[in-house]
């Protein structure tokens, strides 16, 4: 292609502008068009992550699975033998592993999101990209992590108690899909709040430190849900990663007892969290947005 | 009719220089917290329009504003106000590697890379085998690029930065890295990017670079644009402004001050062909005769001064250079009052262009009494025989067949 030959085809485009300035409803669509169109790029961006963080390692992807495993292990002997949380609850290393399954695909996904940008800066300051894709290469990650947790969970329940028949399995798709929008709406949120003020990925470790104990995750609801009185329960049921931890465990978590103490309407309790989720995804998405528009001079 | 790519109205920017970035930083100054913020304009009210096949270096000293410009019209910086709006594809190349991690081989970041820098997967499978050839290190591709020395990372990177397709290249310094075989491929590169008709923008603190591959320069100082014109014109004016800055700095650097005191007085040139020009005191023929007719006045008798003539281009490129103690061994006189005297350089073969006089004075030690850049400014025009700084009348003979 020569001068003129180029000066042909680009007089048919027209003049775009750079930085558009649209409504909440067609920017949400631009953006969406925009991840879309970069959809290879993340797809790249989070196998970079997963590759590099095993790369040299002789063991490789296999350190993915001793974590849980490990952690399954100590909480199981710790909290359920020697502490003794499983009084009467069967089967209970499932039920551990359930609850530590889910936590850690929104534990990750938050705190990786949250500090995806500032870790990215170099991309950010000197390219020209959908900066949501960083915070959704954190999403992917933990989402990969999560499957390979999922694989030894299903292997081991097909091992022990086998899978239990009598429940809508329904519960645990819609509980990832709450883990994942309210995790995508956090992560955006933070990440763009990371740039501006430092503290946010520190506070961001320690509210998820007590997240962690605010979800029925190490001890069993019935014995939580005893110490509470109707308002309290409605509050602690409030919490969207409870609810998909609590529709997790009630899939996979097979318990021979009849009269465990399942929330009422935990199936309707879900959809509510995660129209919701929907809703904060919505609102943090247009934030995030607005607050891009500074990253490459703020960060 | 030229078909714009760049279009840039009323571009304002201000950065807000935060000296406190952390949580207890700010609660700790939450009421005197804006006293410590400083605010900077780096962009102000630019109107710039870009066509298609220009090559358009940004110049300007540090903090004038010019990546600043880049970075909006590549739209990784929002602007305050004003708009951009461009045709086409923009690739912006201002870091090299964007995205390159060093635990993977260099095979997986051409690959990363080329997607940062906006290629599908399969434009960059299609470019796979021209990057790694031009790069130069096929040897080394499947190994992690953490074990590269510098240069070879840079190869990579600018492989894959210019494979990119683009219509508007948006480049950073980055340019000119690599040895020089290396370096001369790259220029190559551009030159066959201009040809194809790329518009290029192009940001430089090298001013050779941009007179050697732009066909148009836009100095920027203090977020103005103050010139937009041929890279000759647009670099002699900021070398100029570098000059005044110099010689501010100068003033104030008392360690090599000297105890006596000189001053140039007057200087003006002459040539025998010369004839009245209003941008140049002389336009003369090559080969004809350049005076400096003197005046210099000292305080008191100043023993062995020396004073230097240099004749240099815009870009600061020295043609000739005499000096009366280090090159001419002559010993000025020393004398009280005004000393008027004439320095001719006789049959000055220079080529066609525009040039400018500086003029040192300097004592014994080599302590500057006084000095002038830009003392004046002359042009050579001629009939244009041969081209090239050096002039000559190239002569023919055939040697009669035995």
């Amino acid at each position: 292609m020569n001068t003129s030959e180029r000066e042909q085809a680009l007089e048919k485009l027209p003049l775009t502008d750079v930085f558009v300035h649209e409504g909440l409803v067609r920017g949400t669509l631009g953006t969406l068009k925009d991840i879309w169109a970069r959809r290879e790029l993340l797809d790249l961006l989070i196998r970079r992550e997963i590759k590099a963080k095993y790369k040299d390692s002789v063991l490789g992807l296999v350190w993915s699975l001793v974590r849980p495993i490990v952690m399954l292990v100590i909480y199981y002997m710790v909290m359920g033998r020697v502490l003794g949380a499983d009084r009467g609850i069967d089967h209970f290393a499932v039920y551990i592993y359930c609850g530590l399954a889910v936590w850690s695909l929104f534990q990750e996904s938050v705190a990786g999101g949250t500090a995806s940008i500032v870790a990215n800066s170099g991309i950010i300051k000197k390219t020209r990209l959908p900066r949501e894709i960083l915070p959704l290469t954190s999403i992917g990650v933990a989402l990969f992590n999560f499957f390979i947790q999922l694989v030894i969970l299903v292997v081991f329940v097909l091992a022990t108690s086998g899978i239990n028949t009598s429940v809508n399995f329904l519960h645990f798709p819609l509980a990832i899909a709450i883990v994942l929008v309210w995790g995508t709406a956090f992560a955006l949120l933070l990440s763009a709040a990371n740039v501006y003020l430092r503290d946010v990925q520190y506070l961001t470790e320690v509210a998820l430190m007590i997240g962690f104990y605010a979800s029925p995750i190490i001890y069993p609801w019935s014995l939580a849900a005893g110490h509470m009185n109707a308002i309290v329960q409605d509050i602690y049921l409030a919490n969207p990663i409870t609810l998909a931890i609590m529709g997790t465990q009630f899939v996979w978590w097979k318990t021979e007892k009849v009269d465990y103490p399942w929330p009422e309407h935990l199936d309707h309790r879900m959809l509510i969290a995660l129209a919701v989720g929907f809703v904060v995804l919505f609102i943090a998405s247009r934030v995030f947005a607005r607050l891009q528009r500074d990253f490459a001079q703020e960060i | 009719m030229a078909v714009e790519v760049v279009k840039a109205e009323h571009l304002n920017k201000t950065f807000t220089i935060r000296k406190q970035k952390s949580l207890k930083d700010r609660f700790v100054s939450a009421k005197g917290g804006r006293l410590h913020d400083e605010s900077f304009t780096a962009l102000n009210d630019i109107d710039l329009t870009i066509n298609v096949g220009e090559s358009v270096g940004l110049v300007g000293p540090n903090g004038s504003g010019k990546s600043t410009l880049l970075k909006v019209i590549g739209g990784i910086l929002a602007p305050d106000s004003g708009r951009v709006m461009t045709r086409g594809r923009i690739a912006a190349l201002l870091e090299l590697g964007a995205g390159f991690h060093p635990d993977l081989t260099g095979r997986e970041n051409i690959f990363l890379n080329a997607s940062v820098l906006g290629l599908t997967r399969l434009e960059a499978e299609g470019y796979f085998d021209q990057i790694v050839e031009f790069s130069g290190i096929r040897d080394f591709i499947d190994t992690q690029v953490k074990f590269y020395s510098s240069g070879m990372y840079v190869r990579l990177a600018f492989a894959v930065a210019v494979h990119v397709d683009p219509d508007v290249l948006l480049v950073d310094e980055v340019l000119a890295v690599g040895d020089e075989p290396f370096q001369a491929k790259c220029i190559d590169k551009i030159r066959q990017f201009q040809a194809e008709g790329r518009t290029i923008i192009f940001v430089s603190h090298s001013a050779g670079q941009v007179a050697d591959i732009c066909d148009r320069a836009v100095v920027l100082e203090h977020g103005k644009i103050v010139e937009d014109s041929t890279p000759i014109v647009a670099l002699g004016r900021l070398r100029r402004d570098y000059q005044q800055s110099i010689d501010a700095s100068k003033a104030t650097d008392t360690t090599t001050v000297s105890p006596w005191e000189a001053r140039i007085e007057r200087i003006y040139l002459s040539s025998p062909t010369s004839y009245h020009h209003s941008d140049f005191q002389v336009v003369m023929t090559p080969g004809s005769d350049l005076c400096f007719h003197l005046e210099v006045s000292f305080t008191e008798k100043v023993p062995d001064w020396a004073l230097k003539v240099s004749v240099e281009n815009f870009l600061g490129t020295t043609f000739v250079e005499a000096d009366t103690r280090e090159t001419l061994g002559w010993t000025m006189p020393a004398t009280e009052g005004l000393v008027k005297f004439v320095i001719t350089l006789p049959k000055l073969m220079l080529g066609e262009g525009d040039y400018s006089i500086r003029l040192t004075v300097r004592d014994d030690q080599d302590r500057v009494l006084d000095q002038m850049n830009h003392a004046g400014t002359f042009a050579v025009r001629g009939p244009q025989h041969v081209l090239g700084p050096v002039y000559t009348e190239p002569e023919i003979s055939f040697q009669d067949p035995a």
